[in-house]
């Protein structure tokens, strides 16, 4: 910071978000003080400098003190980060001291593609609605698209303490105070604590500050799978109140809106997020997974709609009615990057073995309908719907937590009771070597 | 283009990455300009022109860029640079090379050289001194990657020259003089083994663009034998995301029967990129045996790298393609995404606060789109030889809503429609592309029902009509079966409805991942769509309904297990054997 600073006592403009002052020297992006709230330069022209004030602007005159600092948001970086709870700014807000380390920008350049490496070490999560249906890998990126009522905290919260990641790295956008005491609270009990580091946005915080939240959270995660080679796990919760502070700022700015009143660079705003997910050729890498709330399911709308664009598949949860458990839904989830793992790092029967229960779970769909509409079923229908039961009890529900190769011979068990080898149609060699012929 | 090479501005405006420029020169729209930051100098492009100030949108991060830094103009566009080398490289979107970038990081200002300067390639003469020769000619050659490398006349010298002299085949570099050219006022032009283009504009060094009329062959089986796409074709595929959109553009990267194949991945994932620059170095081509990034160049401006860039990747990448084009080559194009380009134009055009057309996209969005398409095509160059660009593009329609206006531009602009289909990809039916709704416009065409006829076999185009039709007959039957229940339609709706799903299973889904299936070439498309029509014009029997599903699942698993075996093997043969006993049943 330079030792004199020109204070500006004069803003010619304000609106609910920002606020402009005739300034000149100005870097774009800069940080500043206003009225003692941080801001950010988000437009110039000419001497006219407009910042954003991350709080908002409630109460600020127009004789307002403004101090500008000379760079843009930067983090400390060090292994002190560990353990560690920060706000939006990345302060420490669990009482304990600042971060002695290294000033980072934040935000800053993205990894060239040609250094990259191709993912292919897989997570396992012990579920089988992720691990067997859709094999997540290090260095992808996969949010949850759930309802705001499913328990996708919980479940990311188990995700990220079974993967056996190096550093888990929770970045909060508009958590409920309950929902960050829970994820304290759970690795906390797991011992996990010295393994994390969490930049926390709660409900109490204004919205415009969570748009610092992910590139705190990925600084920090660069920091580490660069520097230290280690595999970190970015949690990123909740992604729809992101956009939705996004689009805050663009209207404030009187930006021209797109679809669902999203400003028009929501894909590539989202896009440098998820991004920064990665496999670096020294070992290290960046997995993102975050959460989508949806809006009564719609998948349409412009949010989860260019998350989907971006994200390496998605997760969605549901409530099987049949077994009055949540499951991994197998119709609408997909992982893009499991082709990369499974059959390969995994056995090779998995591949086959996985599209067959999905298919043959689709067909109990098909006769769940039949059913529903007062038509008889078959005998082949039958048996579709007390394997599809039986698979959604033994694999898809999210309390399951086995190895890959037993989910594979649970699978195999489960067609081998209810089916022919003709029916579930996997290549002759795999049936021949796994097909468990009943004794 | 303004001639004053040395215009000096001064920034007094930015918003985001659109930067405004005070200049007192003569500038010209679509200039390119460097912005002075004292990290690095960031390259610009002027999108507007009001008064004394330039609106220049920038390729990189705006980052501290402050009013009064200075920005200079280059008096020319943004061009490509064309020579031996292009191939086997993956530029930015702006044709700078990433490999020889420094760091794990992009760091902006790092522009590297899009070709080797210093290696020497064998050159060999094609034309004679004292020819008279203009823009496209071929003056000679080099191997590139043992792909036939023309070194032509470069495509900005209009008129014609005649040829002084000419180098005698030997080791040169790009810069070397290799042939001396005058015009009719007997001024002197050297030539070397590279040249510039201006990307937003068409090279159109050729005599004449006839109407396609040969298939190209992309492996993918209801690509080829249901709706091809053919030399010099355009074609779009739309479809939500998880329907395979760049599974299947990645499969015919990899299978399509083209000399050259460029890749422009327009803002989308790094990952998917990364893919091809592991993969492509291994994998081999289908045709030829060598390597498949022997024949390939990426252009690669994943969706975090600048917005800016991404409508030039596109532009860039067509004129590498056009260039290929001019040596009398077969080059495939392939941009993953369009739609990504079209949002990159959307918030330019924000950013300057024009006045919206429908989803805030700029109003001339179906202009620049065809503009575009119809830089692809089929021509016959001034020698008489023929060269083509096979245009294949993505779009990612949001909300998976074919109404939306990307979706509709190109529609209009390209001639085969690959629509992927949600409700195939849930039910895991690969690739997704709808086999009703999709078409090729050139299958209509009786240049190609000609070539098809002589090629494969006489009634060909015949039996594709007649799969296709089975598939609708099978579609309602379907529909009839789902409103009436299974014993209240004949037993004929069944079997309509099972002879449309042995084409569906057979022809029609294809794993991409594995390594038979997933290319099938014409000889063994023939052969596939005969099977399939002989089981259609079988006779069957049955009692009930109730047999009708068991058994076609096992003419269908028999089928599939043929799939998977190379084609006229024993095991495949075997396989034959065992269906037509099924079949005698």
């Amino acid at each position: 910071m330079k030792a004199f600073q020109k204070i500006y006592t004069k803003i010619t403009q304000i609106t609910k978000a920002t606020c402009t002052l005739q300034a000149s020297g100005i870097g774009y992006e800069e940080l500043a003080l206003v009225h003692g709230r941080l801001a950010q330069v988000v437009k110039i022209i000419g001497d006219a400098v407009t910042l954003q004030v991350f709080a908002g602007t409630e109460g600020i005159p127009t004789n307002a003190e403004v101090t500008f600092f000379g760079r843009p948001p930067t983090l400390k970086v060090s292994e002190d980060l560990a353990g560690r709870f920060f706000n939006a700014f990345g302060n420490p807000i669990d009482g304990g001291p600042d971060i002695e380390g290294e000033e980072r920008e934040i935000g800053g350049p993205s990894v060239n593609p040609v250094r990259r490496k191709q993912p292919s070490e897989l997570i396992a999560t012990g579920m089988a609605g992720i691990d067997l249906n859709n094999t997540i890998v290090t260095g992808q990126k996969i949010p949850f698209f759930a309802d705001p009522d499913q328990p996708y905290n919980q479940v990311m919260a188990m995700v990220a303490l079974r993967a056996q990641a190096d550093k888990i790295i929770l970045g909060g956008m508009g958590l409920t105070n309950d929902d960050y005491l829970y994820y304290k609270s759970v690795f906390d009990n797991a011992g996990a604590l010295d393994r994390i580091v969490s930049f926390v946005n709660t409900t109490e915080d204004p919205p415009v500050e969570r748009l610092l939240v992910p590139d705190m959270a990925l600084t920090a995660a660069e920091y580490f799978a660069v520097e230290n080679n280690e595999k970190v796990l970015v949690l990123l919760s909740d992604m729809t109140l992101y956009a939705d502070a996004l689009s805050i700022v663009s209207n404030r700015m009187d930006q021209i809106p797109s679809k669902d009143s999203m400003p028009g660079s929501l894909y590539s705003d989202l896009a440098k997020i998820y991004e920064k997910a990665v496999q670096f050729p020294d070992g290290g890498s960046i997995t993102i997974i975050a959460v989508t709330t949806l809006s009564g399911g719609d998948i349409t709308h412009a949010i989860p709609d260019n998350t989907g664009y971006i994200t390496e598949g998605q997760l969605f949860l549901r409530r099987d009615t049949d077994i009055g458990k949540v499951i991994v839904d197998p119709f609408r989830s997909l992982s893009r990057l499991k082709q990369l793992v499974i059959g390969k790092k995994t056995r090779a029967d998995h591949p086959q073995v996985m599209n067959a229960a999905v298919r043959l779970y689709a067909d109990a769909a098909n006769a769940r309908t039949k059913l529903e509409n007062g038509f008889d079923l078959t005998d082949y229908d039958q048996r579709t719907l007390k394997f599809a039961s039986a698979y959604a009890e033994n694999l898809l529900a999210i309390d399951v937590n086995i190895d890959t190769d037993a989910m594979l011979d649970t699978t195999w068990g489960l067609f081998s009771r209810h089916f022919k080898p003709e029916e579930v149609s996997i290549r002759q060699d795999l049936v021949e070597q796994y097909w468990q012929s009943e004794g | 283009m303004s001639q004053n090479t040395s215009a000096i501005g001064k920034v007094t405006g930015i918003i985001a990455n659109l930067v405004i420029v005070e200049v007192d020169a003569p500038i010209a729209q679509n200039e390119i300009c460097y912005i002075q930051h004292p990290e690095a100098k960031l390259m610009a492009e002027v999108i507007k022109v009001l008064g004394n100030k330039a609106y220049v949108q920038v390729f990189e991060s705006t980052r501290g860029i402050r009013t009064g830094m200075e920005v200079a103009f280059q008096g020319h566009m943004l061009e490509a640079t064309l020579g031996p080398g292009i191939l086997s490289r993956n530029y930015d979107g702006l044709q700078h090379d990433l490999d020889r970038m420094d760091g794990l990081f992009l760091q902006r200002g790092d522009y590297t050289d899009a070709l080797d300067a210093e290696r020497e390639w064998d050159f060999t003469p094609l034309a004679q001194p004292g020819d008279t020769l203009s823009a496209g000619n071929w003056l000679g050659e080099v191997t590139e990657n043992s792909i036939p490398h023309r070194i032509m006349v470069p495509f900005k010298m209009t008129g014609s020259y005649h040829l002084k002299s000419i180098v005698e085949a030997g080791s040169y570099r790009i810069h070397d003089t290799i042939a001396i050219l005058t015009d009719e006022r007997a001024r002197e032009h050297p030539i070397t083994m590279v040249q510039k283009w201006p990307v937003k504009q068409a090279i159109r060094a050729y005599r004449e663009k006839p109407r396609p009329f040969r298939l190209l062959e992309t492996g993918v089986r209801i690509i080829d034998t249901l709706n091809p796409i053919v030399e010099g074709g355009t074609g779009f595929v739309p479809g939500p995301f998880g329907s395979g959109k760049t599974v299947l553009l990645q499969a015919i990267s990899k299978q399509a029967e083209a000399d050259i194949v460029i890749v422009a991945a327009c803002g989308e994932r790094a990952n998917e990129v990364v893919d091809l620059f592991t993969e492509f170095p291994e994998l081999e081509d289908p045709h030829t045996g060598r390597k498949l990034m022997e024949r390939t160049t990426i252009i690669a401006n994943t969706s975090n790298m600048p917005v800016a860039a991404r409508e030039a990747s596109v532009y860039t990448a067509m004129t590498l393609a056009e260039y290929y084009r001019s040596m009398g080559l077969k080059v495939l194009l392939l941009a993953d995404s369009t739609s990504r380009w079209a949002q990159a134009l959307r918030e330019m055009s924000n950013r300057m606060e024009e006045l919206p057309g429908p989803d805030a996209f700029p109003m001339d969005l179906p202009a620049i789109i065809s503009n575009f398409y119809s830089r692809a095509g089929l021509v016959y160059l001034n020698n008489g030889e023929t060269g083509s660009i096979t245009f294949l593009g993505t779009v990612s329609p949001a909300g998976g809503n074919l109404k939306e206006p990307v979706t509709e531009s190109t529609k209009k602009a390209a001639r085969c429609f690959y629509a992927l289909s949600q409700q195939r990809a849930d039910s895991k039916r690969y690739p997704a592309i709808d086999p009703i709704d999709s078409y090729s416009k050139y299958l209509e065409y009786p240049e190609l029902q000609e070539t098809l006829s002589k090629n494969i076999e006489p009634d060909w185009v015949q039996k594709v009509d007649r799969l296709k039709n089975i598939l609708i007959r099978g579609k309602e039957a379907a529909e009839q079966i789902n409103i009436l229940g299974d014993d209240g339609v004949s037993i004929e709706y069944h079997l309509a409805y099972w002879k449309s799903e042995v084409i569906d299973a057979i022809i029609l889904q294809q794993d991409a991942f594995d390594e038979v299936d997933c290319n099938t070439p014409m000889q063994r498309q023939q052969y596939m769509t005969d099977l399939v029509l002989e089981i259609y014009n079988h006779e069957f029997h049955f009692d009930s309904f109730e047999e009708v599903n068991p058994y076609f699942k096992r003419v269908i698993n028999q089928l599939k297990q043929m799939n998977y075996k190379p084609f006229q093997s024993d095991a495949f043969e075997q396989l034959r054997k065992e269906l037509d006993k099924l079949l005698a049943e």
